[in-house]
């Protein structure tokens, strides 16, 4: 558990590699002051980041637990802290507390199964430390698929390391698609939900599913009629959050703080909360 | 057992406040009382439920966390926590006292909250035993005893007397520094606490049952056609949750001092339209969604969590504040289906 004397109280961390993913969406790489990670943590877990001035705002880590020289976090443009962060070049210091939230089962739950992840846009971020983590231990797991779909191409997170990484990883299958017929895209187009339900999946698979509310609604359906049961399919929810340690009250649903409790759930867990996330 | 004539209550508080500050309620020019810092010619309070609750005292309106200074693109952390002094809050009743187990059981739990853990461990707490309770009291219902109050000294107060029973080794140490105590048997006490007890069992709200609350009760609750007439004329406005002693909610926010950035927390409520909105969407759009959270957090969320206690100790303020009447009263007589009757 976290330093006592540490609660709220952030470290300073240093951007030290702004990469542009999508017209929208950066990647940045953090580090202390002094050059090394800022904490370590699990897979699915968050950190809170801020610019004194401008405010704080909760980010998956989206690197592996297994990067032990830095952190990143791929953050999407759509307010006060985002939007300044968008401008922000490398040196910049910014503020950083954490790990926040319940990581992936990786340890437990998903050793010796086969993995299958949906992600759809930004929520591709929460679920790259996983696969990144599940391919380096990959001989703890069964065989991984992943697929993933944007509106474009351009809208995909993290395409080089996909092209030059995932796909070539023998254990790994990827399957991008994107919503409409693009040039330059002979891929597949058409979405995310109909796409799973086209590739058919064996009901084999432990489900790892991360998007905006409509795709997952959508896929969950898609998998259940695949035969899929709710206990096998996780995914992470997104709700407000201030103090990332069940104290503000912010993120409350049922008797659960989202950022204490989750943000990582089974969907057999979601059906005993009430529908307010 | 101590105790001191009521007439030298006063030299006994002088006494204290010279081992540690002491706040007590005190009436204002409006009538009600407030919790104020204890001087020379202050009087303690007749009414003894006080405008505010004796949550600020650990948990203030607002409160400071800590300050940055930028230049350039460095950013500097500057860490205002500071010792805190100890200090007694004097006069207060079973359910305010309650009600810090139940902030307790929120910021004490790890990652422990150390702004508060700091005032908390300052704090001492005379309770004192409520003899006129208010129509709107309905403590009894979380179980509470009104006539013996937990903290770390109790006090009793009968026409000619005040009684002092220390309960923890703080409370010891404390009473032990004041001169003019004289050691007395219980009798008094037990009388005062049997008067008491009958005062209670004839409140108008002392039958109302939790039996249809607590852990559990979530879908069949959530679900209920009665939160929309229940929530219909609410105004949002949250005055119920900021005079309410139990709720915890807070935001963190910033301001620029000048020469550096202040970051601080201060209560927020579930009762905004703001409180849950997001970049992502807002997962309670409407009045009667936030009405039935804070109503939900109370009576079944918080029990869910912690041992079937109760997030209510039937202060009875927000029944007293709030301007269109709605209360907690209400929706426990509304849900809680025959039993409350
Ligand atoms: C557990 C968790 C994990 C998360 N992980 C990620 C992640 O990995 N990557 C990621 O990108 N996000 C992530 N988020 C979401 C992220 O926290 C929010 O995007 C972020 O809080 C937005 O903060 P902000 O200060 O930029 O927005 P705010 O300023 O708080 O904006 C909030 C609202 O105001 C509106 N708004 C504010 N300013 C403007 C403006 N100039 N123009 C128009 N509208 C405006 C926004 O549209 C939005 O509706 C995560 C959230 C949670 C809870
Ligand atoms: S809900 Fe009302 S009666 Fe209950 S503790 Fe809060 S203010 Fe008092
Ligand atoms: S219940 Fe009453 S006091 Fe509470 S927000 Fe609604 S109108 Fe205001
Ligand atoms: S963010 Fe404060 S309780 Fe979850």
């Amino acid at each position: 558990m976290s330093n006592v004397s540490e609660t709220l109280i952030p470290k300073i961390g240093v951007i030290t590699d702004v990469r542009i993913d999508t017209p929208d969406i950066k990647t940045f790489r953090v580090v202390t002051p002094d050059g090394v990670k800022p904490f370590d943590h699990r897979p699915g877990q968050c950190a809170m980041l801020s610019v004194p001035g401008v405010g704080e705002a909760m980010f998956s880590i989206t690197s592996s637990p297994t990067n032990t020289e830095f952190m990143e976090f791929s953050i999407k443009k759509c307010g006060c802290v985002t939007d300044w962060l968008h401008q922000a070049e490398v040196g910049q210091q910014i503020t950083i507390r954490g790990p926040y939230g319940t990581p992936f089962p990786v340890d437990d739950e998903f050793a010796g199964k086969n993995l299958l992840f949906i992600a759809g846009g930004v929520g591709l971020a929460p679920l790259r430390s996983v696969i990144n983590y599940c391919r380096h231990y990959s001989d703890r797991y069964g065989k991984i698929d992943i697929v993933y779909g944007s509106r474009s191409k351009n809208d995909l997170l993290d395409y080089k390391e996909i092209v030059d990484e995932w796909t070539k990883d023998a254990n790994v299958d990827v399957h991008l698609t994107i919503d409409n017929p693009q040039e330059g895209w002979d891929g597949h187009v058409g979405f995310v939900p109909n796409y799973v339900k086209e590739l058919g999946f064996d009901t084999d698979k432990t489900v790892i599913l991360c998007g905006p509310p409509i795709m997952i609604k959508f896929t969950l359906d898609g998998l259940c009629d695949l035969g899929f049961e709710k206990s096998q399919i996780y995914t992470t929810l997104e709700m407000r959050m201030k103090c990332g340690v069940g104290k503000c009250g912010r993120c409350n649903v049922g008797s659960k703080y989202i950022c204490k409790d989750g943000p990582v759930f089974r969907f057999d867990e979601l059906d005993e909360l009430p529908d307010e996330y | 057992m101590r105790k001191c004539l009521v007439e030298d209550i006063n030299s006994v508080l002088a006494q204290i406040n010279k081992a540690a500050k002491v706040y007590l309620p005190v009436d204002g020019t409006d009538g009600k009382a407030r919790f104020e810092e204890w001087a020379e010619g202050k009087e303690w309070s007749n009414a003894l439920n006080t405008e505010r609750s004796a949550k600020d005292f650990f948990f203030p309106q607002t409160e400071n966390l800590m300050e940055f200074k930028t230049e350039g693109k460095n950013i500097e952390i500057i860490d205002i926590r500071s010792d805190k002094d100890d200090f007694v809050i004097f006069g207060v009743r079973g359910c305010d006292v309650r009600s810090f187990d139940i902030l307790d059981r929120v910021f004490l739990v790890e990652p422990i909250d150390s702004f508060y853990k700091a005032r908390r461990e300052h704090g001492i707490i005379i309770s004192v035993a409520c003899g006129r309770p208010s129509e709107t009291c309905f403590c009894g219902a979380f179980g509470i005893d009104a006539s013996n109050p937990a903290g770390d000294v109790t006090v009793w107060r009968t026409k000619e007397a005040v009684y002092w029973q220390s309960n923890t080794d703080k409370g010891e140490e404390l009473l032990k520094k004041v001169e003019g105590l004289t050691d007395c048997d219980e009798a008094a006490v037990e009388e005062e606490k049997a008067k008491i007890k009958k005062i209670m069992d004839k409140l108008p709200l002392a039958n109302l049952s939790t039996e249809d609350f607590g852990a559990g009760k979530t879908m069949e609750l959530f679900d209920s056609d009665k939160w929309k007439d229940l929530s219909e004329s609410c105004l949002g406005c949250g005055t119920c949750t900021f005079v309410c002693p139990t709720c915890q909610c807070y935001d963190i926010k910033e301001f620029n001092a000048g020469k550096g950035v202040v970051r601080f927390r201060c209560w927020d409520s579930c009762m905004y339209s703001d409180f849950t909105q997001m970049s992502a969407g807002q997962p309670r759009l409407s009045q009667l969604e936030r009405f039935r959270q804070r109503f939900m957090h109370k009576l079944v969320y918080y029990p869910e969590r912690n041992d079937g206690i109760y997030g209510c100790v039937g202060c009875g303020r927000c029944l007293a504040k709030c301007p269109i009447s709605m209360n907690i009263v209400k929706v426990m007589k509304s849900l809680g289906g025959k039993d409350n009757e």
